[in-house]
């Protein structure tokens, strides 16, 4: 033990701000689930029986789960390039992955809809090479909406695939050929498993941010991929159903929490937090 | 009074483990006293408590005669020289060696030339605009040296300040140590693992084992009358043969070993019948082709410059070495058969 | 090793790598050219070049007072998270807090639960203390959605620094805090910085919190462009998107600057 530990106090302004800030409102709003409009488990009873809960619910996992595998796909060839190309080439990959994370959300979410419009850039672009007649559809419906969540989420696979990645070293993958691996053998053998931990914890950040996200299905999507969070504001601002909102916000939040859980438990998180 | 510092029943343990167990020292005005023990005896312990830095659970702590216990290390009149340095690294050499004396609020002239001193003391003129990572592990440790002298603490705490050094560069810095011990006339707790390195620079040293002292004195009574066998065995190259004590008279006993009887002095009477351990240094021990003493044969000659050095296995299987100047008469090589006999007053004896 | 396999994954790879680039900078590089703009309607290519929507952008009372609202939130809860974040971390990485893995746990919350759950509990607990449509209110929300990134940053800094150099400073007769001020907070000072860089432009973005939260009167940026893209898309909102893009990279290129300045300096 040191002599001087009176600096533990310095903890307590912050811990304070989030107790009272924070905690204690999301605490407040939980509770609601289990005693709005009258103490009881109703509103539970109601996401469980009424179809319409339940379909926003399914919406959010069936986007969450169609978005995941998508961004992992794209990501890895862009984190391994990063990985293993020149320094040069890293500085810019990093860079140009930089850019937009640290771009607003809503500008990069408005961006992509002006891409997206009847008349946009993409429209144009298909109907200028002949691969279409008519512009499609791609803007208020599963289309933007998937577009969408793999612009904004892309890097949060990339920088954590990279980080794995760059730690791999090369020899590795020499030494499993000159064992006699072929290169797809030794890829699948020994790299991949190497990169594990990155492509868990990426893919499960991705399952997880898209689980609470609210701004770019409002946005992109249609009235059909309606997802929890939008659930949620509509529970709160049309029909001032706070119970209901917090049992969606259980919901939600149970759904976060598991998968964080399943991260500790296969990569365990001081590995995330790098 | 004319002790500096004065340790009482200092204990201090990490939950069951005991570090340090009612240790009792003093250090004298000027003087330069090395805490000399394996990893884990309790030595940085104990310097850490010194400092401050560490609150003994038991015990009292006195700087100059004052208790310290209560203070916490920045009011305590102390300079520590740090394992790693410790320099700060975004300061230059003259901020790190003015840091202290920024501290107690000097006028700024003042601590130019202070620092300008003590640099020149330390040999490190015209570096002070360097930043440390500018400067070779040497110079870093002169720079931790000079920043915890600057002030003229009552007491310079080292902590194997030279363990991250090579050999060469560590044997440098030891006498520059001690010449600036000398030149300043501070008074020194040192601590260190290297038995070698407290023997060059010490005027007393303190040996630790599992948070006791095992002996204090000056490195002639360790070396040559070590109190016990870890002494003995830490200290130097030293040979160690089991047998029972026949006869104890007048200081000397006689053991009788398997391979053979040999005579060595005690510290305390041992009972004839008692298992005991003899300790004998390889520059002690006599070979001859024939005579009196123990039975071995040569297993091994190993050429050390100055000596030969003898490997022997005695008749009873223990391993013994025997240094030998050069140019005494040649002993045969591997196999030929062997007595070693000393001088009863240059082996010591242990209740095994 | 170089065999067909190998040509092949190159290839590929650098095609993705393509559509990724793509994907990521077009929106973005799209509504900067459309910024400027002159035609009336979100055309591309433009037709011509004008400043009109910038102009318009900014002789709006609308814009300019949600602009003027954004920057009164966001210097204030940046400097609080900042200063609160960066107390916390030196608590918990120094001075031994009991339980600290868990307290810092509690402060990493505000970027797990997801933004709708923390917008509607705001709002509920508001309500009762009349908070919504208040500055007050916006300020203390975006301070506890900054605090996690500053704890992340700062506790990171602190914990590859060498904790000896303290001990140093205190032998040497430096007492807590002048240790801290003159040996911990310049050796920590750019992640510090950085954390305040990442917290302001957290604040400027920040949309769900303050959607509910705030009110006609007080209405910060993300809200105005939120409301505006719920109708018709018209320029100007590009011209307000470029805003925010140039902020962010400006922000971006400041704390790169930081990261390669500390990185040099304590090799």
């Amino acid at each position: 033990m040191k002599s001087i530990d009176s600096r533990i106090w310095l903890v307590l302004p912050a811990v304070l701000v989030l107790a009272v800030a924070f905690l204690g409102p999301v605490g407040w709003l939980l509770a609601r689930a289990f005693t709005f409009p009258e103490p009881g488990l109703q509103n539970f009873a109601a996401i469980w029986e009424r179809p319409v809960y339940l379909k926003v619910l399914g919406n959010t996992l069936l986007i969450s789960a169609v978005v995941t595998p998508i961004v992992v796909l794209l990501a890895f060839p862009v984190a391994h390039l990063m990985a293993h190309g020149s320094a040069r080439l890293r500085r810019w990959l990093i860079f140009l992955v930089l850019v937009p994370f640290w771009t607003s959300l809503l500008v990069r979410a408005f961006a992509t809809a002006i891409l997206l419009q009847r008349h946009g850039v993409v429209n144009s672009l298909l109907v200028a090479l002949g691969l279409v007649d008519e512009p499609l559809p791609l803007l208020y419906n599963f289309v933007g909406l998937l577009a969408g969540c793999v612009q904004v989420l892309l890097p949060f696979v990339i920088f954590p695939l990279y980080s794995s990645m760059v730690r791999i070293d090369p020899a590795f993958m020499k030494a499993a050929a000159t064992l006699g691996a072929s290169p797809v053998r030794a890829f699948v053998r020994v790299y991949l498993p190497l990169t594990l931990p990155g492509l868990m914890t990426g893919g499960i950040l991705v399952f997880i941010s898209t689980l609470g996200y609210y701004v770019i299905p409002a946005l992109l999507g249609g009235p059909r991929q309606q997802m929890i969070s939008q659930m949620i504001q509509d529970q709160i601002a049309t029909f001032g159903n706070w119970g209901m909102a917090g049992a969606l916000s259980l919901v939600l939040l149970a759904a976060t929490g598991g998968m964080l859980l399943l991260l500790q438990l296969t990569v365990g998180l001081k590995e995330v937090a790098r | 009074m004319s002790d500096v510092l004065a340790l009482q029943g200092v204990s201090k343990r990490y939950g069951s483990q005991v570090a340090v167990d009612a240790l009792d020292l003093t250090l004298r005005r000027a003087e330069f006293l090395t805490l000399l023990g394996p990893s884990g005896s309790g030595k940085t312990t104990t310097l850490m408590m010194v400092a401050g830095l560490q609150r003994p659970d038991t015990g009292t702590i006195r700087l100059n005669g004052a208790s310290v216990g209560d203070l916490p290390p920045y009011r305590r009149d102390i300079g520590m020289v740090f394992q790693h340095y410790a320099l700060f690294p975004h300061m230059t050499v003259r901020r790190n060696v003015g840091f202290p004396l920024e501290m107690r609020r000097l006028p700024r002239e003042e601590i130019a030339k202070l620092v300008e001193e003590v640099l020149e003391l330390v040999r490190l003129p015209g570096l002070g605009d360097r930043l440390p990572k500018e400067l070779s592990g040497g110079q870093q440790q002169r720079v931790a040296l000079a920043r915890a002298l600057v002030y003229r603490p009552a007491l310079l705490l080292m902590d194997e300040p030279l363990g991250a050094l090579d050999r060469k560069l560590r044997e440098q810095l030891q006498l520059e140590i001690k010449r600036v011990h000398r030149e300043r006339g501070i008074s020194v707790l040192y601590v260190t693992h290297d038995q070698e390195e407290a023997l060059t620079m010490s005027d007393r040293i303190a040996v630790f084992d599992r948070g006791r002292i095992q002996q204090i004195g000056t490195p002639e009574e360790l070396y040559d009358r070590p109190s016990t066998r870890f002494v003995a065995s830490f200290i130097g190259d030293t040979n160690l043969v089991s047998g029972r004590a026949i006869s104890t008279a007048e200081g000397v006993c006689e053991v009788e070993t398997p391979a053979g009887r040999v005579r060595a002095s005690v510290r305390q009477r041992i009972a004839a019948g008692t298992s005991v351990v003899v300790a004998v240094r390889p520059e002690r021990v006599s070979l001859a082709s024939e005579g009196e003493g123990l039975g071995g044969s040569v297993t091994d000659v190993i050429f050390v410059g100055t000596a030969r050095k003898y490997a022997v296995r005695l008749d009873d299987g223990t391993e013994c070495f025997v240094l030998r100047q050069v140019g005494s008469a040649p002993i045969g090589g591997a196999g030929t058969k062997v007595r070693l006999s000393w001088e009863a007053t240059h082996a010591i004896a242990f209740e095994a | 090793m170089r065999g067909d396999g190998m040509g092949a994954w190159r290839l590929l790879r650098a095609v993705m790598c393509c559509i990724v680039a793509a994907w990521l900078l077009a929106p973005l590089v799209v509504v900067v050219v459309i910024s400027f703009s002159s035609a009336p309607f979100l055309q591309f290519p433009p037709p011509g070049f004008s400043l009109r929507w910038y102009v318009q952008l900014f002789s709006t009372p609308a814009w300019t007072n949600s602009l003027l609202v954004s920057v009164q939130i966001m210097v204030p809860a940046a400097l609080f998270a900042t200063i609160l974040g960066t107390a916390a971390s030196y608590a918990l990485v120094r001075g031994g807090v009991p339980g600290a893995r868990l307290v810092m746990a509690c402060l990493m919350l505000p970027i797990v639960v997801p933004g709708m759950i923390t917008a509607a509990a705001l709002f509920g607990v508001y309500r009762g203390l009349g908070l919504n449509g208040t500055l007050t209110g916006l300020i203390i929300g975006h301070t506890v959605l900054c605090l996690p990134y500053v704890v992340a940053t700062v506790t990171s800094a602190l914990r590859v620094q060498d904790a000896r150099l303290e001990d140093a400073a205190a032998t040497l007769g430096a007492p807590p805090w002048a240790a801290f001020r003159h040996i911990t907070l310049p050796l920590v000072l750019p992640a510090v910085l950085s954390s305040l860089l990442v917290a302001m432009i957290l604040t400027f973005d920040e949309l769900i919190v303050s959607l509910f939260v705030s009110s006609a009167r007080v209405r910060p940026v993300a809200v105005q462009m939120w409301s505006n893209l719920l109708g018709d898309f018209d320029p100007t909102i590009s011209a307000i998107a470029s805003v925010c893009f140039l902020l962010a990279l400006l922000v971006l290129l400041a704390d790169l600057a930081l990261r390669a300045g500390k990185s040099s300096r304590i090799a």
